[in-house]
């Protein structure tokens, strides 16, 4: 597959002084989808602003397609959709017409079937006629994604998709986004739900103040950095873990009814089979078990925390 | 040239207009009935003919420019300023767009509202007036040249203002004393010696004598200044904001 989007060395410092993106360099795959997490003021939303040409970057090349986002800026816009992260629309305009202005706006032809196409795959045809200030939230949304996918774009970047909108259209938006990978499209959102990045993202990137700390494809980094969890239920509540015990990293949960531990997934040893020999030993009753793994959102955190350690 | 982009903003900036049509129109017959009822009824009456134009039609060129410039620069401001406020103007930014064709769409949409008011307003007049125009193509070109102008201007207002506050400033402090003070209703000959030589800093003195010029072949300056200072304004205004959009000032942080 070839690059769809490429960044190299894209750094920005607004006027303040404050510096937002500090040489970024990656490149993003044709039909990849890519979940950029950080928290709050890492820079993400100014790193899609770049390269949607709406903060002009003190440094560095983005190019979308193999164009330049500066030198051969149209070519490289007409190729980009871009949901953003507030709720921005015309609000006596009606719906049919907000879209319709985003396609010409985008240089493409009037298209009307194109338009109930996607009006439709977001479940708004029924409200094409309804102006943008009668609509819930949810639905102008919606909207903002139907703006951005009105000129068939080859890359989609969605900043904070699921802001405030409830379960439904969050599914119903994976769905989309599911749809579009397999028409080609190469999608790139900003996230605060990690469940988010991990249920649709085919790689991860992690930003924290203004730089790239990690860039990884998602299964490969859970499982690297993944830890799993073993949790022992016992039948009766104990006050301390048994002496016979304490050489594994074990806690015990306030109740004294569980047991819990920690081990490393990509580890090869046979130290639970181990531990459970010696809870035998100890003489105590499981009633159940259950292993997790660590969520993105547990690397995420572990990932944002370790630089200010 | 993208003139399939052109065409959206403009066509989505006139859908506002449109939403108000009714409003849009009755407002200058209003006020253009308002006009001749004070100024030339009421007060024209005792006021001679000037430079043998009877006082209700010697106003005329004057309430026509008047509206313009003031409808020209209120509708384009508003039309660049409420994007940037409710923050549409994103999409307008990341469009694959140059300076000129977002200008041509949204001050085109501006121009064209600011046409149909002053149009309205010369059709009102004939009710009460009888006018002739003398030079027709000059005064359509003048028309069409100071709808264009001032809607520049009222772009690069609203590119200026970060809130309504500002939106309101400049048109209220600058623009219509200035347009006021131009030569609307009156001669520059009619000032005393020293007010018709600060009259004549004043450019908008030149855009109403040029079109009162077009009607009845008189003016305070002559046509060739007139023409001379709408075309440098009207360049003056697009390089402006030609360096806006090449330093994203305002627009792109």
């Amino acid at each position: 597959m070839t690059d769809m989007l490429s960044i190299t060395g894209l750094s920005k410092r607004y006027n303040d002084g404050q510096v937002a993106l500090e040489n970024v360099s990656f490149d993003v795959k044709e039909g990849e989808i890519l979940a950029l997490l950080g928290p709050n003021g890492a820079g993400k939303t100014t790193l899609i602003s770049a390269v949607c040409g709406l903060v002009v970057p003190t440094a560095g090349q983005v190019t979308v397609g193999g164009f330049d986002t500066r030198s051969n800026y149209r070519l490289a816009r007409s190729l980009i959709g871009l949901v953003p992260q507030e709720i921005a629309l015309e609000p006596f305009e009606k719906v049919i017409n907000t879209v319709r202005f985003s396609r010409g706006l985008f240089g493409k032809s009037p298209n009307d079937d194109q338009i109930e196409i996607v009006l439709r795959q977001l479940s708004l045809w029924d409200k094409k006629d309804s102006k943008i200030l009668q609509l819930s939230g949810g639905m102008k949304r919606r909207v903002l994604i139907a703006k951005a996918l009105a000129h068939e774009p080859r890359v989609l970047f969605l900043d904070e998709p699921s802001a405030g909108v409830d379960v439904e259209l969050r599914r119903d938006m994976w769905k989309l986004v599911s749809d579009l990978k397999s028409q080609g499209v190469t999608i790139i959102l900003t996230t605060h739900y990690i469940e988010e990045a991990e249920a649709i993202a085919d790689r991860v990137g992690v930003i924290s103040k203004g730089k790239l700390i990690l860039l990884e494809e998602k299964k490969a980094l859970m499982k690297r950095m993944g830890r799993k969890k073993v949790e022992i239920s016992l039948q009766s509540p104990i006050a301390v873990i048994p002496a016979k015990l304490q050489n594994f990293d074990l806690y015990l949960s306030d109740d004294g009814l569980t047991i819990n531990y920690l081990y490393d997934a990509k580890a090869s040893s046979n130290e639970i089979t181990k531990l459970l020999n010696e809870i035998s030993i100890s003489n105590l009753q499981i009633s159940d078990l259950k292993t997790s793994q660590s969520s993105l959102e547990e690397i995420f955190i572990s990932l944002i925390e370790e630089p200010s350690k | 040239m993208n003139f399939r982009s052109i065409r959206a903003i403009y066509i989505f900036e006139m859908s506002r207009f449109f939403r108000t049509l009714l409003q849009s129109f009755v407002s200058p017959v209003i006020s253009t009935c308002l006009y001749f009822v004070v100024f030339g009824a009421a007060i024209g009456g005792r006021i001679d003919a000037v430079d043998g134009v009877s006082y209700g039609a010697f106003i005329v060129p004057g309430l026509i420019m008047f509206s313009v410039m003031t409808q020209a620069v209120s509708n384009a401001s508003f039309g660049i300023y409420f994007p940037k406020f409710i923050g549409t103007i994103y999409e307008v930014l990341s469009a694959p767009v140059n300076f000129l064709e977002i200008v041509i769409g949204y001050v085109g949409a501006a121009a064209s509202k600011a046409l149909f008011i002053g149009l309205v307003i010369l059709a009102t007049s004939l009710f009460f007036v009888d006018i002739e125009i003398i030079h027709p193509f000059i005064m359509i070109f003048l028309l069409l040249v100071t709808c264009i102008s001032f809607s520049l201007l009222g772009f690069i207002l609203g590119i200026w203002a970060n809130n309504f506050e500002q939106l309101q400033l400049v048109p209220l402090l600058i623009i219509t004393p200035l347009v006021f003070l131009g030569g609307s209703f009156y001669s520059i000959s009619m000032l005393p010696k020293f007010w018709q030589v600060v009259s004549l800093f004043n450019p908008v003195v030149y855009l109403i004598s040029g079109f009162r010029w077009a009607f009845y072949n008189n003016s305070d300056v002559s046509i060739t200044a007139s023409l001379f200072a709408i075309i440098i304004f009207t360049v003056f205004c697009i390089f402006i904001i030609f360096l806006i959009f090449k330093t994203g000032w305002r627009l792109r942080p």
